[in-house]
């Protein structure tokens, strides 16, 4: 069993996994290496990093000095292919065009999705976010609670390699002995941010990322991972042994040929497919879950994107992990007499209550990093340190004028000299050409900091997805309409944001580039910018108010389960993709009890 | 979806749709804006070269003109050769032949700035800009090297000024010699990284 082509699905497996990313990867994974049979089925192409990641190509080499263009919008040598804020074929719609009103739509059609060039920032959501209307009365409560998923934090943690540090702060979790990776060293401008940011009342600690700082720990982890299986551990093991560690050198968001981030097809789906257990299909896009007349998903319908034709695939179990919105999309397309608002939409919230992260940035220039002498600070390519949200108590009681924090992501350096080098180099040198522009940018390369914050958005009523009545994408399939609305916590969120950042940059004796915005409809990025998409499908413990169970188990067809971000009920500001894969893991092991007590 | 409904649609796939288009419903619908530029899936490991992918756009006249300012905002020193010898002219034509947004903007700016330039040259000094000598092209670009300063009959050229100080520098320091310029090292495996050196961490105060 392998990679086969759609034509060949005559049997029916044990599970069919929709989509190939973090949520995918995982539930193929876990139900593979536990002995069950699964066919995954991705809308997007084949996909193999080992062969076809640009490693050390550098700018010179591309199209444009390699910068970000409508068909490449992370830029030319970023790893997604296929995809982007629009796709060939493949349109939505938009109720608004404004910048605060709109959301923009990220899709990745290639086997590993949205895993192959995400950022590799891996944080724990923590206590508070799983309980956040018992805190502050706003948004409403996830039926589990941290103690429900640490034990698959730890898991991931161990399986894909994250580094980071313990700082046992606020709602910020430690992860047990042996599970982080230690984090890199910090470059200059992260230490003098660190120091800066310090007098400032801000802490600055390791970051956390999927990046091997080390070889995996293949003494123990396979043990831990998968106890009393030892087909599964002797996989794993020689799996995690073909990982090399990092070089430190290359963007992780090219992706990575010596397998050393995490991304779906490095990591889950090597040894998934080592225990012959599963069958990949690709160009599959699933369009209809099918049901047998007593309400039980039988499988699914998808169109072969290579040629257009119908096919159907069957499954005891039918797991959606096609991203937010494309699982919402899917439910929601899936009609019948028997749910004739879309399948698991008896309480109408598919498609409801969508949510991304408030993004905001502030960039600075800082005179004591200048004229540095040439030292590499590749590093691990993304950030060594962040910022954790800081300010909970004073959150609490009410004097930020917001609810909900947000953590700080920032970066310098001397990174490898591209077109946003020269924008940065023009912004500080006007007036200057010639000799004296050549000796200034030698005195100003590497001395630009760059702070990003990440924010918890508060699910709402106005911000959700639906089925367009009339559009459709190239194979005749309903396309998603999307409605988008911040509120003021948001909006006040991000005007925090620019005044943090711009505080930060003074500290640091430098001057911020460009203007703070003090306005939160200016503030905040447009929806969908940041690439969080979670909600649409969120689980609770009433089948009136929520589409899963706490188990991702949909309340209305019991075969059917949400393994992707669309369970989400709240957005913490920590990034989604540990928690989407936490949360797969713990529904997988919830699907093979079941398959095995024969429930499913 | 019925099978005839998927055929007619393969049928139409190839047809071109504006990236965004009014629906019956009064939303916006957007679509993927076919360009006649590299597509949403370009191998990505071979190198490529300036018009491998376009047709290049600007005359020899203009790629002579854009020479000689290249060479005036980045001319060789001790440290390394000037713009228009690591290629810059090549990237800057690539760049203004793009069949992208940002690029088409740029366009316009760059094709009636070096004109502009050319006729303030025949103007004042009878020569084209490619032929004035140092002294004389730099009082022309004395004027409109800083917009903030630039009289406003200027501004234009002033601002076409800043954007080509910007795609020439993009140009020459995506380059191994611009690279090397600049001072920057990495991009080579390691078998470890031990961060900055001690007695840098030292001198900047960082170390308590």
């Amino acid at each position: 069993m392998a990679f086969i082509s759609s034509d060949s699905l005559s049997r029916t497996y044990d599970a069919i996994v929709v989509g190939s990313g973090a949520g995918g990867g995982q539930s193929a994974y876990t139900l593979s290496m536990a002995g069950a049979s699964v066919l995954m089925l991705e809308a997007g192409r084949r996909y193999d990093p080992l062969r076809e990641t640009p490693m050390f190509q550098t700018p010179d080499m591309a199209p444009l000095g390699g910068v970000s263009t409508p068909d490449k919008p992370f830029g030319f040598y970023d790893a997604t292919a296929g995809g982007g804020w629009t796709v060939p074929g493949e349109p939505y719609v938009q109720t608004s065009q404004e910048d605060t009103g709109r959301f923009d739509w990220w899709r990745a059609r290639m086997l590993g999705g949205r895993t192959n060039h995400w950022g590799r920032i891996s944080l724990r959501d923590g206590p508070y976010d799983f309980k956040p209307r018992s805190r502050d009365g706003l948004g409403v409560d996830w039926p589990i609670a941290y103690e429900d998923v640490a034990p698959y934090y730890d898991k991931v943690e161990r399986l894909v390699g994250v580094y980071g540090s313990n700082e046992h702060l606020e709602n910020t979790p430690d992860s047990p002995p042996g599970c982080l990776l230690p984090p890199p060293k910090p470059l200059i401008s992260d230490l003098l941010v660190a120091k800066r940011a310090a007098t400032l009342g801000i802490p600055v600690i390791a970051g956390h990322r999927a990046v091997l700082t080390q070889s995996l720990d293949v003494a123990r982890s396979p043990r831990l991972l998968h106890p009393g299986d030892e087909t599964a551990q002797r996989i794993l093991s020689e799996d995690m042994k073909q990982r090399a560690a990092c070089i430190w050198a290359t963007p992780c968001g090219r992706g990575c040929a010596i397998r050393a981030n995490y991304q779906s097809p490095t990591v889950h789906l090597p040894p998934a497919l080592r225990t012959g257990k599963l069958d990949i299909v690709t160009d599959a896009m699933v369009h209809e879950i099918t049901l047998a007349p007593n309400g039980r998903a039988t499988g699914v319908l998808f169109v072969d994107r290579k040629t257009g034709q119908q096919r159907r695939a069957n499954a005891r179990v039918v797991v959606l992990a096609a991203s937010a919105c494309e699982t919402a999309r899917l439910l929601l397309n899936s009609k019948s007499p028997q749910f004739p608002n879309g399948l698991a939409n008896s309480s109408g919230t598919v498609g409801r209550y969508l949510m991304d992260t408030v993004g905001s940035s502030v960039s600075g220039q800082v005179p004591l990093l200048e004229s540095l002498p040439p030292i590499n600070e590749d590093g691990a390519s993304g950030g060594h340190m962040y910022v954790p949200w800081w300010l909970y108590k004073e959150q609490l009681a009410g004097g930020l004028g917001f609810a909900r924090g947000y953590h700080i992501e920032f970066g310098g350096g001397r990174r490898m000299p591209d077109v946003d080098t020269a924008v940065d180099l023009g912004a500080v040198s006007a007036g200057s050409y010639g000799q004296r522009f050549k000796q200034e940018a030698r005195r100003y390369y590497g001395s630009f900091v760059h702070f990003a914050g990440r924010g918890e958005m508060i699910p709402n009523e106005k911000s959700y997805c639906e089925i367009d009545p009339t559009v459709r994408d190239k194979w005749g399939i309903p396309v998603l309409r999307f409605h988008w609305a911040w509120s003021e916590h948001e909006r006040r969120q991000a005007v925090h944001m620019q005044n943090t950042f711009a505080a930060i940059i003074q500290a640091m004796g430098g001057r911020v580039l460009g203007k703070v915005e003090t306005r939160g409809e200016a503030a905040i990025s447009p929806g969908g910018s940041i690439i969080h998409e979670v909600g649409g499908a969120r689980m609770g413990s009433d089948p009136k108010t929520s589409v899963t169970n706490s188990w991702g188990q949909t309340w209305d067809v019991s075969n059917l389960f949400v393994s992707d971000g669309a369970v989400f009920v709240s957005n913490a500001d920590k990034n989604p993709t540990l928690t989407i894969m936490a949360l797969a893991w713990r529904t997988a092991d919830h699907i093979l009890q079941r398959l095995r007590r024969r429930e499913l | 979806m019925d099978r005839r409904t998927t055929l007619q649609w393969m049928l139409a796939a190839s047809a071109s749709v504006p990236a965004l288009m009014r629906t019956a419903t009064g939303s916006t619908t957007v679509s993927a804006v076919p360009t006649p530029g590299y597509g949403v899936d370009p191998p990505l490991m071979a190198p490529y070269q300036s018009g491998q992918l376009w047709p290049l756009l600007l005359s020899e006249a203009e790629k002579r003109t854009a020479t000689v300012l290249c060479d005036t905002l980045i001319p060789a020193d001790h440290a390394s050769p000037s713009a228009s010898e690591v290629g810059v002219v090549a990237f800057i034509d690539e760049w203004v032949s793009a069949p992208y947004p940002e690029q088409l903007r740029d366009r316009p700016l760059v094709r009636q700035g070096l004109e502009w330039i050319d006729a303030e040259a025949r103007r004042d000094f009878k020569q084209s800009f490619a032929d004035l000598e140092e002294a004389n092209r730099a009082r022309i670009c004395d004027r409109i090297c800083d917009y903030d300063r630039a009289a406003l009959a200027d501004r234009e050229a002033a601002r076409f000024f800043a954007r080509f100080l910007v795609l020439t520098a993009a140009g020459f320091y995506s380059t191994p010699v611009g690279r090397k310029d600049l001072g920057y090292i990495g991009n080579v495996a390691l078998a470890s990284f031990e961060g900055p050196p001690p007695e840098l961490i030292r001198k900047l105060g960082l170390d308590q």
